[in-house]
């Protein structure tokens, strides 16, 4: 009886789990085979990040972070162990199926920025449109409307080597947010600023955030860490701690 | 849906070839002049053979011709022995010939002699054709004064003659000479036409009526000159008998023509001791041509071939490199979600573009070259519509064959150290 009861509440707790987890990892592995030793990147890992909440993933270098972000990016399969996203087992997909998951469900910010420079503001924000498939009109009008939203709206005819670091942070932004997606991963999104420009990046990703994005970001700054509500500390491929409200 | 989204990528394909102009315009140089050589060379190899087919055609094509030649041997024998030289083609030959051959529909025998002639006061030697009314219809001619003559006249052994547009002009005959009399040889006639002449040569054999300034029937020739001419020659004076220099033959079948020349190469050869007469035939000429266009062709379609080849090579090597420079903006577009596919499409479509626009440019080099071949050499160029078609499909397809493996290169990028590439 009582084992019983206590199965019934297991099972609620899975459906929680369902319904509040965007993404979840299983007991992952990436390990790369590099010469005679194999390097562990990351060392076994479970974790379940919520929708709506706003992760940064810290540690060291060589802590197994960037690895940690190419996996949740779907940019590379872990080498054992199961990825869920929103339900979704990603960790065997072939390459054309996370191509797919990544321009609907991830949206990338890079410490780089990682615009293309021959286009436009606007063409940089319209591309996650074009490979959706969006006719032109209609994608000029969404990329207009990201460009206000980011406050580039007089900068969208510009090339990204006419703008500052911060503006074309923005743009990055922007672009992310084209396709509506249901996580953004930022990787060091203000490396490459300075501390000004950085805090008003992370403004607006906390102001994303409210506006119920689910962010994950990686970063070694602890004050740029201090915008998000919960943060994971890694090291040596590992989850050394959690902590967040 | 589908098409706007091909002209978008066709539009980005030619907005990042404009960001390098001078890299594109170099790369496309292979191709621009690989094709401008292609239709160039087309153009002048297909006016050369028109021009040649053009010339066996004004044979006819059913026609076979027999002439009379003067056999290296008798040549030599006559020299040293009689003063009278014999040989060709006989009227015997010619009875001969109508009589064997059932598909020989229609024939004309023609007699070649030179007479001083005289219109009014202008007095010259004339080149004189002894010849049938059937002559008229075997070589057509455009009559540009009065008329040919007809059975009647040869029947009627009329002393009727009808000049040529290159007599006319020695003798300064005009349409108005009509009706009057030219004096040949001592004798009276009438002009009763003048016909344009063509001119050129088929191969190796002579159009029919080159170089002749009348004509006149043959019986009348035989009853007023006989079959024996002196010809003048630096030595002295040889006495030559040639009965007929000529038979033109038509065949009323374009599949009997050569089985008849073979069988009147037969029958002559039983009744000439000499080969001293020699049969040709149009249609082998034009089949020849046609074989020699061919081989034409295919030395063209190498040389060609080869060039378009380096022109590809070219815009390969370009655009490995271009992928190599722009291994991030692949990450970058791989990241934010575009399948392989995709980034095939995209580096192939810029590759076609740019062979293409070569190609373009190439076909109106090519079409101007021979404009100006022919407008300074007088040469006859001719640029078909496959001359034209043909180069553009070949360019989209170097453009295909050749940006493949840049474009599959590009896709092998691997987001994640492209997005490390600086």
């Amino acid at each position: 009886m009582k084992d019983l009861k206590v199965r019934a509440r297991k099972k609620e707790n899975n459906k929680q789990c369902k319904t509040m987890d965007i993404v979840r990892f299983n007991n992952i592995y990436k390990i790369y085979e590099m010469g005679a030793e194999p390097v562990k990147a990351i060392d076994g890992i479970s974790v379940a990040f919520q929708k709506g909440s706003f992760w940064a993933i810290m540690g060291p270098s060589g802590s197994g972070k960037s690895t940690m972000m190419n996996i949740l990016g779907c940019l590379d399969r872990p080498t054992s162990g199961r990825y869920f996203l929103e339900d979704k087992d990603v960790s065997t997909l072939n390459d054309d199926a996370l191509s797919d998951i990544r321009l609907r469900y991830i949206g990338f910010i890079f410490q780089s920025f990682n615009l293309i420079p021959q286009l436009t503001v606007q063409k940089n924000i319209e591309l996650p449109l074009y490979y959706l498939g969006w006719d032109a009109h209609k994608s000029a009008e969404r990329a207009k409307e990201l460009a206000e939203k980011v406050g580039l709206e007089t900068r969208l005819n510009h090339r990204p080597a006419e703008l500052s670091g911060g503006q074309m942070q923005r743009v990055a932004v922007a672009r992310a947010l084209a396709a509506e997606p249901h996580i953004i991963l930022a990787d060091e999104p203000t490396g490459n600023l300075d501390s000004h420009t950085g805090n008003q990046i992370m403004e607006l990703l906390a102001s994303l955030n409210k506006e119920g994005t689910t962010i994950i970001m990686v970063t070694h700054e602890a004050d740029i860490a201090a915008f998000a509500r919960n943060r994971l500390h890694m090291k040596d491929g590992l989850v050394e701690r959690i902590e967040g409200n | 849906m589908h098409q706007s989204r091909l002209v978008r990528n066709i539009w980005l394909g030619i907005e990042n070839l404009l960001l390098h102009k001078l890299r594109s315009f170099l790369t496309m140089l292979g191709v621009v002049f690989g094709v401008g050589s292609v239709v160039a060379m087309l153009a002048v190899g297909e006016g050369a053979s028109k021009e040649a087919l053009r010339q066996i055609q004004k044979l006819g094509s059913n026609n076979i011709i027999i002439n009379s030649i003067k056999s290296l041997q008798e040549e030599t024998s006559t020299q040293q022995r009689s003063r009278m030289s014999m040989y060709g083609l006989t009227y015997l030959d010619y009875q001969r010939i109508n009589e064997s051959f059932p598909c020989i529909h229609k024939s004309a025998p023609a007699k070649l002699i030179r007479k001083e002639s005289r219109v009014g006061s202008n007095t010259l030697e004339l080149r004189i054709v002894g010849t049938t009314s059937e002559w008229f219809e075997l070589v057509p001619r455009q009559i540009l004064a009065g008329r040919v003559f007809e059975k009647k006249d040869v029947d009627d052994l009329s002393a009727v003659a009808v000049l040529t547009e290159y007599g006319a002009r020695k003798l300064l005959a005009t349409k108005n000479t009509i009706g009057q009399i030219v004096r040949i040889g001592g004798d009276s006639f009438e002009v009763i036409g003048i016909i344009k002449t063509e001119s050129g040569q088929a191969g190796n054999i002579q159009i029919p009526d080159q170089q002749v300034d009348a004509y006149i029937p043959l019986i009348t020739i035989r009853k007023y000159f006989g079959d024996v001419f002196t010809k003048r020659t630096s030595g002295g004076s040889i006495r030559e008998l040639v009965e007929l220099h000529q038979i033109i033959v038509q065949v009323d079948n374009t599949e009997n023509v050569e089985s008849t020349a073979a069988g009147i190469e037969r029958m002559l050869q039983n009744f000439h001791k000499k080969k001293d007469y020699e049969v040709s035939v149009p249609l082998t000429l034009l089949k020849q041509a046609e074989a020699t266009k061919r081989t034409f062709n295919i030395v063209l379609g190498s040389i060609a071939s080869i060039s378009l080849l380096v022109g590809g090579i070219g815009i390969m090597n370009i655009m490995l490199a271009s992928v190599t420079e722009r291994t991030r903006e692949i990450g970058i577009r791989r990241a934010i979600g575009a399948k392989r596919s995709q980034i095939i499409v995209q580096f192939l479509i810029e590759t076609v573009v740019l062979s293409t626009i070569g190609g373009i440019v190439g076909l109106a080099m090519g079409i101007i070259i021979p404009i100006i071949i022919t407008y300074f050499s007088s040469m006859p160029t001719v640029i078909t519509l496959q001359s034209i078609i043909l180069p553009l499909f070949i360019s989209i397809g170097i453009g295909i064959v050749f940006g493949l493996y840049p474009a599959i290169n590009a896709a092998k990028v691997d987001p994640i150290i492209a997005l490390r590439h600086e």
